[in-house]
């Protein structure tokens, strides 16, 4: 096969890694040490990151608003080689997908109206 | 060996360590959060398997998928849990450990002997054949052909998996 | 244009479209959407109503599984194939849904009491049973995996739908096993294509008659693919999960898991093994005669142990599906194993969802339910039970001699005919030990028996609570019972009618 084809990919990868890397030296070195309070504190307010008591368990809403995200990944990855042969499957595969996407979207009504779009 | 073969077992002699180490590091490590991180590399070792096997789309859905979508409910998971908070599980049956480690071990032997003995040897059936047109497209043409039924079966399993997880998630009073 | 461009657009020859043959699969999924819709925009819907369109969705498919009895083809392209198995486990699984329908209509509450479980358990029992329905009549291993996702994952969730401790451990224990056992299939199907080039069942039965073909990845994938269905079906050693999950499970999932995924994964299990993989028959029936085997003796040596109904019930389905099994290794050069095995799953079906009719019955009686254990269950509250509740005790006979095989109940006959098939097949030591098996499983039968008809009741009577008051329970019992009787009866007509499905296309 042609790897050839996959450099762009890996002067990314490499571009991305360096990248990451240098910030991270270069500020350990140039930047100047000085700590407040303030630095500290989350960024914009956000939630402070604490441990929570042994044996307490995370509230759930995390797990289920992820849980539907990773539905609808697999929605979309059906989607990526559905539109590469769009064209030579005609109105076939527009019916297909459309029964497809409809069910997703039923789904979507569905969590829609219990609630489980909502944060609270 | 032609030099894009070359080039396949250069990639894949910095890729296989890096996997088997990672993953080893995954099971290993005390951290969960480290843990998780490393499953990330792997999967990203894993992509880079797949296209060594001339199956890009799948590696595409290995990045998208698992190393996005999966990942950041473990992590999602983790942080909330607060790093470094460790449960201690009492083991409820003796002698576990020792009879995981023998299966596995038992596993490891039947591969290794499976390959010894040459029963991966055959050759893929078609690969060129089955790629024609890009390894996308030719996903494309099966699956929305041949497949469409899978496919739609597919999008009922997706249903049942969203309302299973508003069912076990959320209770309403 | 582009010339590259141009060629892309090529039409692709496109599959046939076969609507009439997975009409019944239609209508359940059709079904199940719109009760999905209902219980999104209308969540005060009562259970009666949502029960009501589950029973008109299951009307609907078994009148189109009667429009498409004589079909006999392959559709799209190979997914699913229609013949005597298909068509035979879609009236069997319909019935067994409409069973469900009316023990989880019931519900858990008792009167006064709030429904814990939610109304979704409507819509995931339908495409639970679309899963099944589609797991019976699939004939390419891609559908067969999917079906079985769409399965399990309607009865893991089903299995955690109250918030009882007990349930949400029986819905992680099963989903977790259940996940390790799906990887073990799919692994088996990866290397099956592998060897054949091929998912679909019937290719795969061509490829397994090439001499050239790769022998011992094809026995490989062959192996864990008997793991997978293996552990779906409890058989020994994938058993282990079985009495947590139905002693833990509201009783309703539990009795329909008993009776429906055992109709569907032994359907699927014949078309494999008996049909695709029929010119292996050599390599393969050992193992499986091994399972059946343990299968049998174990899970009725364990029965006798159990003082508590529902974990007795869980051990008996495994020595049951030992039974089975003595039928799918029989099926391969006997075609008479393949009717015998799918007459057997249709008398166990409604002998099983009985039992477990009269324990949800009993268990609304007695005082509230424990959260760690689940539903009550134990022996020790069906003592005197023939005196308090006549009817039930008298159901819970027909349905525990039944399950032993008496004659002249319905699992004589299922019993009769499976040993036939079995020494026909020359597997007469199998049918040795289902005997020797069968004459254990007496014991804990009727003991249960002995318990609630010559045994004084314990406690006053009085402090019994009133089981609610919706029929829905009653008429399934009866129906259940009605059933039992008739089958025993009058076999023969169902025996035919299984008959007509030992020709597997593939």
């Amino acid at each position: 096969m042609n790897l050839g084809a996959f450099a762009p990919i890996l002067a990314m990868l490499v571009l991305a890694a360096a990248f990451a890397v240098l910030s991270i030296v270069v500020s350990a070195f140039l930047a100047p040490h000085r700590p407040t309070r303030a630095k500290y504190s989350a960024y914009e307010s956000g939630v402070e990151p604490g441990r929570l008591p042994q044996g307490e368990r995370y509230p759930v809403k995390f797990y289920l608003t992820a849980m539907l995200f990773v539905v609808f990944d697999v929605e979309v990855i059906f989607l990526y080689p559905w539109a590469v042969v769009f064209r030579q499957l005609g109105v076939f595969g527009l019916v297909q997908m459309g029964i497809f996407v409809g069910l997703i979207l039923i789904a979507y009504i569905y969590d829609w109206k219990r609630g489980g779009l909502e944060w609270d | 060996m032609t030099s894009s073969e070359q080039a396949e077992l250069i990639v894949f002699i910095i890729l296989a360590p890096l996997a088997v180490v990672t993953a080893l590091g995954m099971v290993l490590t005390r951290n969960a959060v480290y843990s998780a991180l490393l499953l990330v590399v792997n999967f990203f070792c894993l992509a880079g398997f797949y296209v060594l096997l001339e199956a890009q789309f799948v590696a595409a859905v290995q990045v998208i998928v698992y190393a996005g979508a999966i990942m950041v409910l473990f992590l999602f998971v983790l942080m909330l849990l607060g790093i470094g908070n460790e449960v201690v599980v009492k083991e409820q049956m003796r002698g576990q450990r020792p009879a995981a480690v023998l299966l596995a071990l038992g596993l490891l032997v039947a591969i290794v002997g499976a390959l010894a003995a040459g029963v991966f040897d055959a050759e893929p059936a078609s690969l060129a054949a089955a790629n024609e047109g890009g390894n996308v497209e030719a996903i494309g043409r099966i699956l929305f052909t041949r497949y469409t039924f899978a496919f739609e079966t597919a999008g009922i399993l997706l249903v049942v998996a969203a309302v299973g997880a508003l069912v076990l998630g959320k209770r309403q009073p | 244009m582009h010339p590259l461009a141009q060629a892309t657009t090529q039409p692709l020859p496109l599959p046939e479209v076969d609507w009439r043959a997975i009409a019944p699969e239609l209508a359940l999924a059709v079904a199940g959407v719109v009760l999905l819709l209902v219980v999104a925009f209308w969540p005060r819907a009562g259970r009666g109503v949502l029960a009501g369109l589950t029973l008109a969705g299951l009307a609907a498919a078994a009148a189109l599984t009667v429009w498409n009895w004589d079909l006999e083809r392959v559709a799209f392209e190979g997914a699913v194939s229609l013949d005597g198995i298909t068509r035979y486990a879609r009236a069997v699984l319909l019935a067994v849904g409409a069973l469900a329908t009316l023990m989880v209509a019931q519900g858990d509450s008792r009167e006064g009491e709030p429904d814990d479980s939610p109304p979704e358990v409507f819509p995931l029992l339908l495409f639970a049973l679309l899963g099944m329905v589609l797991l019976a009549a699939a004939s390419d291993l891609l559908v067969v995996f999917i079906a079985l996702e769409i399965l399990s994952l309607s009865l893991y969730v089903m299995a955690g739908e109250t918030r009882r401790l007990a349930a949400q451990e029986a819905a992680m224990k099963y989903f977790l096993l259940g996940a390790f056992s799906s990887a073990f299939l799919l692994y088996g199907i990866a290397l099956c294509y592998g060897a054949t080039g091929s998912t679909n069942l019937l290719e795969i039965a061509d490829a397994t008659g090439d001499p050239t073909a790769d022998g011992t990845l094809l026995l490989a994938g062959v192996g864990l693919l008997a793991v997978g269905f293996l552990f779906k079906v409890s058989a020994v050693p994938f058993h282990m999960w079985t009495p947590d999950v139905y002693q833990g499970t509201p009783t309703p999932v539990a009795a329909f898991m008993a009776a429906a995924t055992k109709v569907a994964g032994f359907a699927v299990f014949l078309r494999v093994f008996a049909g695709a993989l029929g010119g292996l028959v050599v390599s393969w029936r050992p193992v499986i005669a091994g399972a059946a085997v343990l299968t049998m003796l174990v899970g009725a040596a364990l029965a006798v142990v159990q003082t508590d109904l529902k974990r007795m019930l869980a051990y008996s389905s495994i020595s049951h599906a030992g039974y089975l099994l003595v039928g799918v290794a029989a099926a391969a050069t006997v075609p008479a194993g393949v009717s015998a095995s799918m007459f057997y799953l249709l008398t166990y079906a409604f002998m099983v969802m009985g039992a477990f009719m009269v324990v949800q019955y009993v268990s609304r009686l007695g005082p509230p339910d424990d959260d760690a254990i689940g539903e009550r269950s134990s022996l020790e509250d069906y003592r005197g039970l023939a005196r308090r509740h006549p009817w039930a005790a008298g159901l819970l006979a027909v349905f525990m001699l039944a399950l032993t095989g008496i004659p002249p109940l319905s699992g004589f006959w299922a019993k009769y005919y499976v040993f036939l098939a079995g020494i026909e097949a020359g597997l007469t030591w199998l049918v040795v030990v289902a005997v020797i098996s069968s004459v254990i499983s007496a014991f804990f039968y009727l003991r249960v028996l002995v318990v609630a008809y010559l045994q004084e009741p314990v406690g006053d009577p009085g402090a019994e609570t009133a089981p609610g008051r919706t029929p829905a329970l009653g008429v399934a019992l009866g129906l259940a019972g009605l059933l039992t009787v008739a089958i025993g009866l009058a076999p023969e007509a169902l025996i035919a009618a299984a008959r007509s499905a030992e020709r597997i296309l593939g």
